[in-house]
């Protein structure tokens, strides 16, 4: 089961003292070995594109390229599906639409992608379908337009505050 | 101002993680030494000998004055085995014979010899003391000698005046036979297996110990553990290849350690003496023996750090949890390097015994005397031990507890077994 579902958590770090290299050639070895961990580990290097940085110490990357290394990580296996939660919380606004960038391909490459965040801007941008949460209950699902057609919104972020009231 | 930082600082650092692990500290080092006794005490208690006189002349008559003013007798007749025989039964230090030419022998210039048939029980520094104050009472009888000598004719030899005996010592110790050496001169020969095998093992188990603790706490200061453990691999080996790469760290720390540690124990020992001499040299199979079981014990303190480790919040808070390893190492090594296991009480040897570490820093020493059921007994219990932890640690990895900080179902030894299976 482990090996079909990647699960990426908020607050999720890498380890300081390997290089970013090291540390998705570590990761790919619980997948396979050989050509398919081979393989998986220059999928992650694409997916988190840092170049050069790649062979530094993850101690010397600043957030945006950590959470890039991690989801080049979370998605290099190619999961059935990816559970990624806030994948761009406190990322610039480039390396944010860094990430957002690789999650589309990655759903454009068959990962279902299960995403949870507060930012509703993002929901919106990324999501096919929204399940809108309050106190751990499901209190609204639908398409974007589905939803912000029920609640008269603008966005899902008004959606979802009409949604609680 | 300052009274503002002092206050936030002692609040930050005088928590209950770190005052625990000192009180239990200082609690069990306050029960160990009431329990080993007071060397103090051990020193003005009267030495219990036997003594066999076979002589009955002037200076065997001072040797027997001074013996008898100044140490317990247990034993006084002529039979040397009756004599052993009632020194070991009443747990003596010594049998003491003076034969039948002592005192000829004095007058006719040479030294009288006193035999000294020694009953040994341990090796440890402690074990030594009583055997110390028989030393002084050989001392005592030679003073009064020489000033029997001096008063009586000033023409004897001045070399014999200073050394009026001499002494021909055979230690029994635990079934063995030892001839010409005191139990001084044993304790020192022993004195890597006393001294320098339960430091460097006490400085593997903290060592090893400390990395995977460590290791722990950077895990959850990271938060590289829960990605870890959403990984396709087995908790179990998860744990296992914690353990293995610490006790792989730790034993080159250790044998770096070591190195200059021998060296300088070297610089105290008796050069030139063959153990294999006394029956006391070590085979292959005990070699494999004392391998075997420092490794057991290196494996069982990796187990109990996993524990431990997940209870640390972070690298800070895991090295406040290495206290409890370094109390239980420090505690091995001195029992063993001041006591010998038959020689401490009962609830003592039971704690020894409970601990892990102390298997291997007491192995070679047991081994020189034949003692394998203690060694084969520490290594199966050793190894229990840690198929116990290790379970528990699988069972708290496959559990949500790494990852919620709370414990959410009772570990059962079924579930155990279960852990270790999955």
């Amino acid at each position: 089961m482990r090996k079909i579902i990647s699960y990426l958590p908020e607050e999720a770090g890498a380890y300081k003292n390997l290089r970013g290299k090291e540390y998705l050639n570590f990761i790919a070895k619980f997948f396979g070995e050989g050509e398919k961990s081979y393989d998986m580990v220059q999928r992650g290097l694409e997916i988190a594109n840092l170049r050069e940085r790649i062979n530094d110490k993850v101690d010397t990357y600043s957030k945006g390229m950590t959470r890039r290394l991690l989801v080049g990580r979370a998605l290099m296996a190619n999961p059935k599906l990816a559970i990624l939660d806030e994948p761009t919380s406190g990322l610039d606004v480039v390396n944010a639409q860094e990430v957002r960038r690789i999650i589309n391909g990655a759903v454009e490459a068959g990962t279902a992608v299960l995403l949870s965040s507060h930012n509703m801007l993002e929901v919106e941008l990324l999501c096919q379908r929204i399940a809108l949460i309050n106190d751990g209950i499901i209190i609204a699902s639908g398409t974007a337009a589905e939803l912000k057609k029920e609640y008269d919104a603008g966005n899902i972020e008004e959606a979802f505050v009409k949604a609680i009231r | 101002m300052i009274g503002n930082i002092i206050k936030k600082e002692f609040k930050e650092l005088f928590v209950l993680s770190t005052i625990i692990p000192i009180v239990v500290i200082a609690i069990v080092y306050g029960s160990v030494g009431n329990m080993i006794g007071n060397i103090g005490e051990t020193m003005k208690e009267k030495p219990v000998i036997g003594i066999v006189d076979m002589d009955d002349g002037t200076f065997s008559d001072i040797a027997m004055s001074v013996l008898t003013d100044r140490a317990e007798i247990i034993y006084e007749g002529s039979d040397v085995e009756e004599g052993l025989e009632g020194v070991r039964k009443e747990n003596g230090v010594a049998l003491l014979v003076i034969p039948e030419n002592f005192d000829q022998n004095i007058h006719d210039n040479n030294p009288g010899e006193i035999e000294i048939y020694w009953i040994m029980r341990g090796v440890g520094m402690m074990d030594s003391i009583s055997s110390g104050t028989v030393e002084g009472l050989i001392q005592a009888v030679n003073q009064e000698i020489s000033k029997t000598l001096i008063q009586q004719d000033s023409s004897s030899d001045p070399a014999l005046v200073l050394a009026p005996t001499t002494r021909i010592e055979t230690t029994f110790f635990k079934g063995k036979e030892i001839e010409g050496v005191s139990p001084g001169a044993l304790g020192n020969m022993l004195m890597s297996q006393s001294i320098v095998i339960p430091i460097v093992v006490m400085m593997l188990i903290i060592m090893a110990g400390s990395s995977v603790i460590s290791s722990m706490g950077l895990e959850k200061e990271n938060k590289t553990l829960e990605t870890l453990l959403t990984m396709p691999v087995r908790r179990s080996h998860i744990v296992i290849g914690k353990m293995v790469g610490s006790a792989l760290v730790g034993m080159i720390m250790a044998a770096i350690y070591m190195i200059g540690f021998s060296r300088y124990m070297a610089s105290f020992q008796s050069s030139g003496v063959n153990l294999a001499d006394f029956g006391l040299a070590l085979g292959i199979q005990d070699y494999l023996l004392v391998g075997i079981s420092l490794f057991t014990a290196l494996l069982a303190g990796l187990a109990l750090c996993i524990v431990l480790g997940t209870f640390a919040k972070n690298y800070r808070s895991a090295q406040a949890l290495i206290f409890p390893i370094t109390a239980l190492a420090l505690i091995s090594a001195f029992i063993v390097m001041f006591k010998d296991f038959d020689t401490i009480p009962i609830a003592l040897r039971l704690l020894v015994f409970a601990i892990p570490f102390t298997h291997p820093m007491m192995a070679m020493r047991a081994l020189m005397l034949d003692n394998y059921s203690l060694v084969i007994g520490g290594i199966a219990y050793t190894a229990v031990f840690t198929v116990v932890m290790v379970g528990i640690a699988v069972r708290i990895f496959n559990s949500d507890r790494l990852l919620t900080g709370t414990v959410t179902k009772r570990v059962g030894l079924r579930r155990l077994v279960w852990g270790l299976r999955r």
